[in-house]
């Protein structure tokens, strides 16, 4: 495959292109879903093919083919170029792309278990037990089991002398209980809603005990179709990681990519409400907000050895103790910038342009426990798992919805209540951090489907988070 | 810039696929080649430019009712091999699907074709001009958007014997103009490249931009709206997704009851990919054709989304509403018309004593699906009405706000004249709608918080 990404430069290069990369990809993908014991799809998909992007002048075209001849790699490195061309029809400002070192290297990540090797009858047997288990609760009536795993073999080459290999594997399950009532219907999901995900093999789901954790979500369903409404007002609130993760997905990941700062998706995502002349400067939150975007740490979703361009691996501060100090860049954003290329910049598959994404862009734990922040908590409510999710295109603007909520009373959790929503502003919210649980609650949790660019590309990022308090903030926001 | 595969050879695929899968079990094959080409433009220059071209070979195999299937996008004879023993090989591993419907037998397809030359064949150096008429038409605003061109042929095959083909192609052209404080939008979508005017979409874009500045806050509350096509088009998809879905009803996930006036009067709403207008094939995943399926008559639900596996389980035939992913997900509607009223935006506006005019939804997510309660904002020009004028433009609004509420009887004033493709939040050329005028709509939040 090397030689096919290599053809694919050599023919941009040929067409005028001052500047080429390509990426020659063997991806595999194994997906099964089951509902109520039945496995309702098992699906799997091979893709291959070649992606070259081309430099011309300041302008940038990308081509990708599904063809693996060496003919086709050439002439798609042809059109990459020719397609940078036509962009200067439209041109832009002066483009340089940040110095990197040229690497040749490889990279693969732990897997003691590889998940396409399981036999598809053990991992159907396992959806189909733990399906079955949640449906024994009276009143389940949708009990959901869903298994993906990813294969990626990649191969980068640049005209600057890049030669990158990397074998990339994710696994990950979600399963989840659905009770229906009358007008509502109620949902609890386990590891997290939409699965977790993480960059190792086939263990991670057998340490998930999907089974175990069956009935507890069968139980909690039906018992949310008779809890009360969660209370509206201002109230202190807890987060559990999982939902934490997702309020730092949104309102933190997406805002400190730097293409969205610059500008560059403004007409789909959205641009961001951090402006470069406050790097620095800015309060983000409170002092106990430490984000990083770490691209190293072991099993995490965001994870990998280089980008796709070549950029190593990296862990780099964005928050630090509540002031905004670093984004997520690629070559010719840092450029632009005037920052050192921060090695985040992926495409998904070989037939989509390489963009700023996010790695595992986490919260650094805090000193404090789930346990005792409850216990220090006088008026508030504890929310878990995701069920809803929107900001504005500045990511200022936010409501979350979560699965389930209990409320928190001078120190204790009491009753459960049912359609937990909260809402604020990023910088407010963040500024209302005030407890934050350790290090043994810290958890990599793995979004697989974070949505970005056109055409769309589906990303997958890591964000560790653990539980956490935010005071005085606005909940119960139901319509 | 380059067509897809020929016809010809797409059969050949086909036929080679279903011959290696030989009496092994009962199998479906769907071949699709074909461009994806996408210009795109940001600070009013082109920043990504992007070209592929695809083919794709999907199986379907089942084995006494065990179910599999994969694809791959690799053509070779080995790759082909691939495919097909892998398939086979997970059907039989595959436990019993007692739902498993069979596969369509030889059924006939309209054959309109919903192609344009130029489309396919549309080279970067087009797509650009298209680009440069947009910018242009913003007078020196900052210009945001893109212009694709898709052009896409399919084969389909079975076992029963059932093989159809069509081919398809879509242009869209949208994008915002942008002020230091604010966004105008422009969109449009047709099967046509002539249907696209740069310059006249970009002049749109620009107007909304210009008269947008300088907005300031508006306290939420309980207001009367004007939504213009987007809006609706993001109304109607989730309803489409979430309740029209046959296996959300069957599920009882779904607010849907057959008969039942859930809607106002004036709302009439049909999933027809055989109107002139439609953009896509004529068959969905299964081979099936896509059907003129009347989802609301003058306010009452009638007919839910099928395909094959819903439609065997409640007792009716397929509308043709498969989808990659459908066995998990479920059918959804692809070919939404709401027909248009006699009332122009114009004159919606000069109704309303007191109310909000939006010009676009962003990032709507259902918080259930079963009353359609759904939270989201405003984006690309929103503006306070009253006394029948529009006097300032407001900041972007959170809303909070059940779909089926908003569209139910008594709810809706007005049905607007301006139909047209309108992109909603899963993408384009899947909503033909106007502007609608509603007597309640609840926005929850603003700028503050």
């Amino acid at each position: 495959m090397f030689d096919l990404a290599t053809a694919a430069v050599e023919g941009a290069l040929a067409a005028g292109a001052t500047y080429a990369d390509a990426r020659a990809m063997i991806s595999r993908e194994e997906r099964l879903d089951c509902l109520n014991t039945v496995i309702e799809s098992l699906d799997q998909t091979e893709n291959a093919g070649v992606g070259v992007r081309a430099l011309v002048g300041s302008s940038w075209g990308f081509y990708a083919t599904s063809d693996t001849s060496d003919a086709a790699a050439r002439a798609a490195g042809h059109q990459a170029t020719e397609i940078a061309k036509a962009s200067a029809i439209v041109p832009g400002p002066h483009l340089e792309l940040a110095d990197v070192d040229v690497v040749e290297a490889h990279w693969q990540n732990p897997v003691d278990e590889d998940p396409f090797a399981v036999p598809l009858s053990d991992k159907a047997d396992l959806l189909v037990e733990a399906t079955g288990t949640m449906g024994e609760t009276a009143g389940v009536a949708l009990a959901r089991g869903t298994m993906g795993f990813f294969g990626t073999d990649k191969y980068f080459v640049s005209s600057q002398g890049h030669r990158i290999s990397q074998r990339i594997v994710e696994s990950g399950a979600e399963i989840s209980a659905t009770a229906l009532g009358e007008i509502e219907s109620q949902r609890r999901s386990y590891p997290q809603s939409f699965g977790q995900y993480e960059t190792a093999g086939y263990e991670v789901i057998r340490a998930f005990d999907l089974v175990g954790n069956a009935p507890r979500l069968g139980e909690e369903a039906v018992q949310l179709l008779a809890a009360p409404l969660c209370p509206e007002g201002e109230y202190d609130l807890i987060l559990g990681s999982s939902q934490l993760a997702l309020q730092i997905h949104e309102s933190v990941g997406h805002a400190i990519e730097l293409d969205r700062i610059l500008g560059w998706e403004a007409a789909f995502a959205g641009t961001s409400f951090l402006d470069l002349e406050e790097l620095g400067e800015l309060r983000y939150g409170s002092p106990l907000m430490n984000i990083t975007a770490d691209a190293t740490l072991p099993g995490a979703l965001g994870s990998f050895g280089y980008d796709d361009e070549g950029t190593p691996a990296q862990r780099v501060d964005i928050v630090k103790e509540g002031t905004w100090v670093g984004v997520l860049t690629g070559r010719d954003s840092a450029a632009i910038a005037g920052l050192s290329p921060g090695g985040m910049v992926r495409g998904d598959g070989y037939n989509r342009l390489p963009m700023v994404r996010m790695t595992n862009v986490g919260l650094l734990p805090g000193e404090s426990s789930l346990e005792e922040i409850v216990s220090e908590t006088k008026n508030g409510v504890l929310m878990s798992e995701n069920r809803s999710w929107s900001i504005d295109d500045r990511r200022l603007n936010f409501q979350f919805g979560c699965e389930i909520g209990w409320e928190v009373k001078n120190g204790k959790r009491g009753r459960m209540v049912r359609n937990p929503t909260y809402t604020g502003i990023t910088p407010q919210f963040w500024a209302s951090l005030d407890m934050l649980a350790g290090p043994d609650e810290t958890v990599f949790w793995g979004t697989p489907n974070c949505g970005k660019g056109q055409p769309m590309q589906v990303g997958h990022t890591g964000h560790p988070a653990m539980p956490a308090r935010f005071t005085g903030v606005r909940i119960g926001v139901i319509g | 810039m380059s067509e897809p595969f020929a016809d010809d050879l797409l059969d050949e695929i086909a036929e080679a696929v279903l011959d290696r899968v030989g009496d092994r079990g009962e199998a479906a094959v769907s071949v699709q080649s074909g461009t994806l080409d996408l210009t795109r433009f940001a600070n009013s220059f082109i920043h990504q430019n992007v070209a592929e071209k695809r083919a794709q070979v999907a199986l379907e195999v089942a084995s006494d009712n065990r179910v599999a299937s994969a694809s791959i996008d690799r053509l070779d004879d080995a790759s082909l091999d691939r495919l097909v023993e892998r398939t086979v090989h997970a059907a039989r591993l595959h436990p019993h699907d007692s739902d498993w419907p069979g596969l369509i037998e030889p059924t006939e397809i309209p054959t309109a074709l919903n192609w344009d030359d130029a489309v396919a064949e549309a080279s970067p150096a087009d797509r650009a001009e298209r680009v440069a008429e947009f910018v242009g038409a913003g007078g020196g605003l900052q210009a945001a958007g893109f212009c694709d061109t898709e052009a896409f042929a399919v084969v389909y095959a079975n076992t029963t014997g059932h093989h159809v083909r069509g081919k398809f192609t879509r242009t869209t052209l949208d994008g915002i103009h942008q002020t230091a404080t604010s966004a105008g939008t422009g969109h449009a979508t047709s099967t046509r490249w002539a249907d696209i005017d740069g310059s006249s979409i970009g002049a749109r874009a620009a107007e909304l931009a210009l008269a947008s500045q300088d907005a300031g806050n508006l306290e939420p509350g309980h207001y009367q709206v004007v939504l213009g096509p987007e809006c609706l088009a993001s109304m109607l998809i989730f309803l489409a997704y979430y309740g029209f879905n046959a296996k959300a009803a069957y599920e009882g996930q779904s607010f849907f009851n057959e008969g039942e006036h859930q809607f106002d009067d004036s709302i009439t709403l049909i999933d027809d990919a055989t109107d002139p207008r439609a953009i896509g094939l004529l068959f969905d995943n299964e081979g099936a054709p896509k059907q003129r399926n009347v989802l609301i008559d003058a306010g009452v639900s009638r007919a839910l989304s099928h395909d094959r596996r819903t439609a065997a389980k409640m007792g009716t035939t397929t509308t043709g509403n498969a989808v990659p992913g459908s066995a998990a997900f479920g059918p959804v509607a692809t070919d939404l018309f709401l027909p248009p009223g006699a009332t122009s935006p114009a004159d919606m506006v000069a109704d309303v004593e007191r109310g909000v005019l939006v010009t676009e939804f962003n990032y709507c997510r259902i918080l259930d699906p079963k009353t359609q309660v759904v939270t989201g904002l405003t984006r690309n020009g929103t503006f306070l009405i009253e006394d029948g004028q529009i006097v300032r433009p407001v900041a972007n609004l959170r809303f909070t706000q059940s779909f089926l509420e908003a569209l139910s009887p008594g709810n809706v004033l007005a049905i607007g004249d301006d139909d047209r493709f309108a992109a909603n939040e899963f993408g384009h050329g899947m909503t033909h709608v106007p502007s609608i005028r509603l007597a309640d709509w609840r926005f929850t939040g603003n700028a503050r918080g």
